[in-house]
């Protein structure tokens, strides 16, 4: 019994550890999608394009057996949240950026046209409709985190789907066990969407 | 919403991009100094990577991760058609489902669980179903979205030019619609490309899951997965590439 409850500990604290991290280098990378430096502008194109594009699963195999060929030891846990954390910062910047875009074509170009300045047009008028935009992709963002974090199972941590497996070799009771962690992952994810909405019902 | 540049903004955009690529060279520095001081860029660990017998091996790997990939899109999109023509409670809970499970535990209930109720497929389905499955709530998804996408005033428009309802579903409402699916489609098969690398864990002999046997073969961990990870990068970005330039033509005719 304590194998489930380390496997959905391990879970959670996955899930919420590379989301804070994927937050923060994903505000970063959209930064630096968005500043008018084209050298600076094609760095965070390329962070999304290289890190979006090659799955996760060999992120985690890169990082997990990689890293320690190269004179990087980290603990486990930590280099498989990392890589979750900097696979998902790509997501996380494409949602913002898209978000500020999207406001900035139509409100922010009123703003400035009202003659607000460009600080004054982004801090009052763009970022406070963009930030009740983003929220449900975001939310979307971290459903899909919370599923990606099973793939850590695979290079070792173990995680709820790893626990899952686990059980069942010492049980013998698949259609329980399973469904059980299913569940689990529809508890987590059902979550973040009611706090995802709550979250927008303040911000409106 | 920015301003035209004048001289010193121009000036200061001029600093900030000598003092970052300063820093961006220094990193790539420090990383490389990291790879070098481990002796993982010694030309005789990436030699191997200049021969055809290994990427004859990896390129096998490619295929069977393609095959993998088109068989998992052809019943995907099939099961999404079906689920996006009946939208009913069952069907909602489905997509929810599917949303909200990894594929990692269908992959596993396909591994451990079936096969103990004398359901035991090979190898290439027990990665194929579970990942059709999941991608199959992704399908119905976009085609909702594409048939809701079309101006109810089309169909409106060839019902009273006199077309039977199947006509301006043919003809004209589906059309349009596919148009604006496309990219979205195009987009899917790339994380469904992504996806076939849980081939990995079900031993399918896919792109990661060579890369695994190959890795083991020649000890030469780090070369080896650097390579498979550009491999799927240069795959997936033509796709993406792709899925932008059909967004832009389709952004083009819309107007």
């Amino acid at each position: 019994m304590s194998l489930v409850l380390e496997g959905f500990l391990n879970t959670v604290a996955l899930t919420v550890l590379s989301f804070a991290v994927a937050l923060l280098v994903g505000l970063l990378v959209a930064v630096l999608r968005i500043v008018p430096v084209p050298l600076l502008r094609g760095a965070g194109a390329v962070y999304v394009e290289v890190w979006r594009n090659v799955p996760l699963l060999a992120w985690l195999v890169l990082f997990v057996f990689g890293l320690p060929e190269v004179g990087v030891t980290m603990p486990l846990f930590w280099t498989a949240c990392t890589a979750i954390a900097l696979y998902e910062a790509a997501f996380v910047a494409e949602a913002l950026r898209s978000g500020v875009r999207s406001v900035a074509s139509g409100q922010g170009e009123a703003a400035r046209a009202l003659g607000l300045s460009f600080r004054q047009s982004l801090w009052h008028v763009v970022l406070p409709q963009a930030l009740k935009r983003v929220v449900q992709p975001l939310a979307n963002i971290a459903i899909a985190l919370t599923m990606a974090t099973a793939l850590a199972g695979v290079v070792g941590v173990v995680d709820m789907t790893r626990a899952a497996q686990r059980i069942n070799l010492e049980l013998a009771q698949p259609l329980l066990v399973f469904t059980g962690v299913g569940l689990c992952y529809l508890v987590m994810a059902a979550g973040i969407g009611f706090g995802a909405r709550a979250l927008e019902r303040r911000l409106a | 919403m920015f301003d035209a540049p004048g001289p010193r903004f121009r000036r200061r955009v001029f600093w900030v991009s000598a003092v970052s690529a300063v820093v961006l060279l220094g990193l790539l520095a420090l990383g490389l100094r990291q790879f070098a001081s481990n002796g993982q860029l010694d030309p005789v660990r990436w030699r191997p990577y200049l021969t055809w017998p290994v990427w004859r091996y990896l390129l096998g790997g490619l295929w069977s991760t393609v095959v993998a990939a088109c068989a998992t899109g052809v019943l995907a999109m099939a099961g999404g058609l079906l689920l996006a023509l009946r939208p009913n409670r069952f069907t909602r809970a489905y997509a929810e489902v599917m949303r909200t499970v990894p594929v990692l535990l269908l992959v596993y209930v396909m591994l451990f669980v079936l096969p103990s109720f004398g359901v035991n497929l090979p190898l290439f389905w027990k990665l194929v179903v579970p990942l059709a499955l999941s991608h199959a709530a992704s399908c119905a998804v976009i085609f909702r979205a594409g048939v809701g996408s079309v101006d109810p005033g089309q169909r409106e428009a060839g019902l009273a030019l006199g077309m039977p309802d199947g006509v301006v579903t043919r003809f004209v409402v589906l059309p349009q619609a596919v148009r604006h699916m496309t990219p979205l489609l195009v987009t899917q098969a790339v994380s469904l490309l992504k996806d076939t690398s849980l081939g990995y864990v079900v031993s399918y002999a896919e792109l990661l899951f060579n890369g695994r046997v190959l890795a083991n073969y020649n000890g030469l961990l780090v070369q080896t997965f650097i390579v498979v990870a550009l491999v799927y990068l240069v795959v997936n970005l033509a796709l993406s590439r792709l899925a932008h330039r059909l967004e832009a033509a389709r952004a083009r005719t819309a107007r």
